[in-house]
């Protein structure tokens, strides 16, 4: 870059007071947020001015495809195992058997299925890396942006069946792809 | 102790005179300390970043720091194997002392000072008292037998040997247009004295020292050790410099030295520069008792303007590097210090 004429140098100094500027009015933005002068005619808000959430008492609402907890839609399990030997930490067990159903149509044969015994997901373990999520074949595993769920005891991280059933209402429907996209949009199984 | 016995018009013994002495220095320090860590530390510089700062804690979070207190009394008090225990020990309490004694000089009110009829050599004291806090705090880097710890003490003593110098000599431009450094006569002058024949607003010596007034705000924002000169601290490389070994109790003191510090010296700057406990003389009769009651507050509100300044400054600027830092206070501080001493006295003699 060529060197700027001498004449358009700022004089020294003037960035220490602009930065004390920018300071300033941040500090006035969050005291009394608004436009303008008329602002500071009203009482000092900084509840409203600031851009954080006290977060026990007002929630943040978070975004929809947030990676909270996992949720399960039992009925499309197929004890597979694909989660449990695609997960890195280890934390997801699955127990299963096989059960004999009626045939589909009168007349049939008599069909085996595979049902869930155990499906816990040892939370203290998972680091939210979602490839169960993406492994699954057979759309029974879910994201949930719920985050609420901390306990004061390790052990109870570790969600079983029914609690991870009783995420899947949680769930959001997937937003439509962008503009131009042939991937058909996948719908959450309710 | 003069000022009670005077104030009350009580004869005390002297055992109840030390403990009114105690627990009024105690105040004198914790008071402003305290102040500046919920009003700029946790207050001004959370609006600044668009945050509210501590909330839960009492009404708007204004009990926090006694919450803070608790935490860090309840913490274990370590000693590091290798560290020299006596020197690592006694640091913390040497640093808080010479804060203490700092406001020994400090003038409250007509009748309030804390030796009589106010410290004679005052504003002498008061800096030669502070500077001995630097020894503390390379007694807390040598003995904590850290690297970090090392490093940050040495560059503590470099920089407060460094911005001791035009500290002094900023205050010594005052002290020639004053005529004393008796602290109250500081503030006796300012309040009584006159600019031009105007005497309306006294002659506060921020409008008459305004370049002493800067070159001693900058070398106090550097012998406190805050944001743009926190080199001894500076924690992305040092840790927290000579404070990375101490723990609990010994590092509540040194969070205390710091901030009773900022007070100390907001104490002096407003004493010097902006009048210190009194107003101008033309709006009040400074000698009535009134005075007594008033003088505090209206001093603990100059020392809030100075120290606001101090953390505005502090949360806004980024960290210089060491030798900027050393350049920028023997080639530019300390001469411009020198001309200000030479330009008051010259102008002193000519009027």
């Amino acid at each position: 870059m060529a060197p700027k004429p001498k004449g358009s140098r700022p004089t020294k100094g003037t960035g220490l007071l602009k930065g004390m500027a920018v300071t300033f009015n941040e500090l006035t933005q969050t005291m009394w947020p608004g436009e303008g002068v008329s602002r500071f005619k009203q009482r000092p808000s900084p509840a409203k001015g600031a851009a954080t959430v006290q977060y026990p008492h007002e929630k943040e609402a978070p975004a929809p495809r947030a990676r909270g907890v996992i949720a399960l839609k039992e009925e499309n399990c197929t004890v597979c195992m694909l989660c449990v030997r695609s997960c890195p930490d280890w934390c997801i067990y699955i127990e299963g058997h096989k059960e004999k159903a009626p045939p589909r149509r009168p007349g049939g044969k008599e069909r085996t299925v595979s049902a869930l015994d155990r499906f816990d997901i040892d939370y203290s373990l998972c680091m939210y890396c979602g490839i169960c999520v993406e492994v699954c074949p057979f759309e029974a595993i879910f994201w949930s942006p719920e985050y609420e769920y901390s306990e004061p005891r390790i052990a109870d991280l570790l969600h079983d069946k029914d609690r991870l059933v009783e995420w899947m209402e949680t769930v959001p429907d997937f937003e439509p792809y962008e503009a131009g996209s042939d991937a058909k949009v996948k719908k959450v199984p309710r | 102790m003069s000022a009670v016995s005077n104030v009350m018009a009580l004869e005390l013994a002297y055992w109840q005179v030390s403990i009114l002495r105690t627990l009024g220095i105690l105040a004198a320090v914790l008071l402003p300390a305290g102040t500046f860590v919920y009003l700029f530390l946790f207050k001004m510089v959370s609006f600044m970043q668009s945050r509210l700062g501590p909330m839960e804690a009492g009404p708007f979070g204004s009990l926090q720091l006694l919450a803070e207190v608790g935490k860090w009394l309840q913490k274990e008090d370590v000693t590091p194997a290798r560290a020299d225990r006596v020197l690592f020990k006694i640091a913390p309490y040497l640093v808080v002392t010479t804060v203490l004694l700092v406001y020994l000089a400090v003038p409250f009110g007509p009748d309030l000072t804390f030796v009589g009829g106010g410290f004679t050599a005052g504003i002498f004291y008061a800096v030669a008292i502070a500077s001995i806090s630097t020894l503390g705090v390379i007694f807390a880097g040598w003995a904590s037998a850290n690297k970090y710890s090392l490093i940050g003490g040495l560059r503590a003593g470099g920089q407060l040997v460094a911005y001791e110098l035009p500290l002094i000599l900023a205050v010594v431009g005052v002290i020639i247009q004053a005529g004393t450094m008796n602290m109250q006569g500081i503030v006796a002058a300012q309040a009584t004295g006159s600019i031009f024949g105007f005497d309306l607003l006294g002659n506060p010596y921020v409008l008459t020292q305004g370049l002493g007034f800067l070159i001693f705000m900058i070398a106090v924002q550097a012998e406190l050790a805050q944001t743009p000169f926190d080199m001894p601290v500076a924690e992305a490389e040092l840790v927290t410099g000579y404070m990375t070994e101490y723990t609990g109790m010994r590092f509540l003191l040194f969070f205390i030295g710091e901030f009773a510090a900022a007070g100390s010296f907001a104490a002096i700057g407003a004493t010097l520069f902006l009048g210190g406990w009194a107003v101008p003389e033309a709006w009040a009769d400074l000698d009535s008792n009134l005075f007594n009651l008033l003088g505090p507050i209206i001093l603990l509100v100059k020392m809030c303007l100075l120290g606001g300044l101090i953390f505005f400054i502090r949360f806004t600027f980024p960290r210089l590097r060491e030798d900027q830092l050393q350049r920028f206070a023997w080639t530019i501080l300390i001469p411009a210090s020198l001309f200000n001493i030479l330009a008051t006295t010259i102008l002193k003699v000519a009027f």
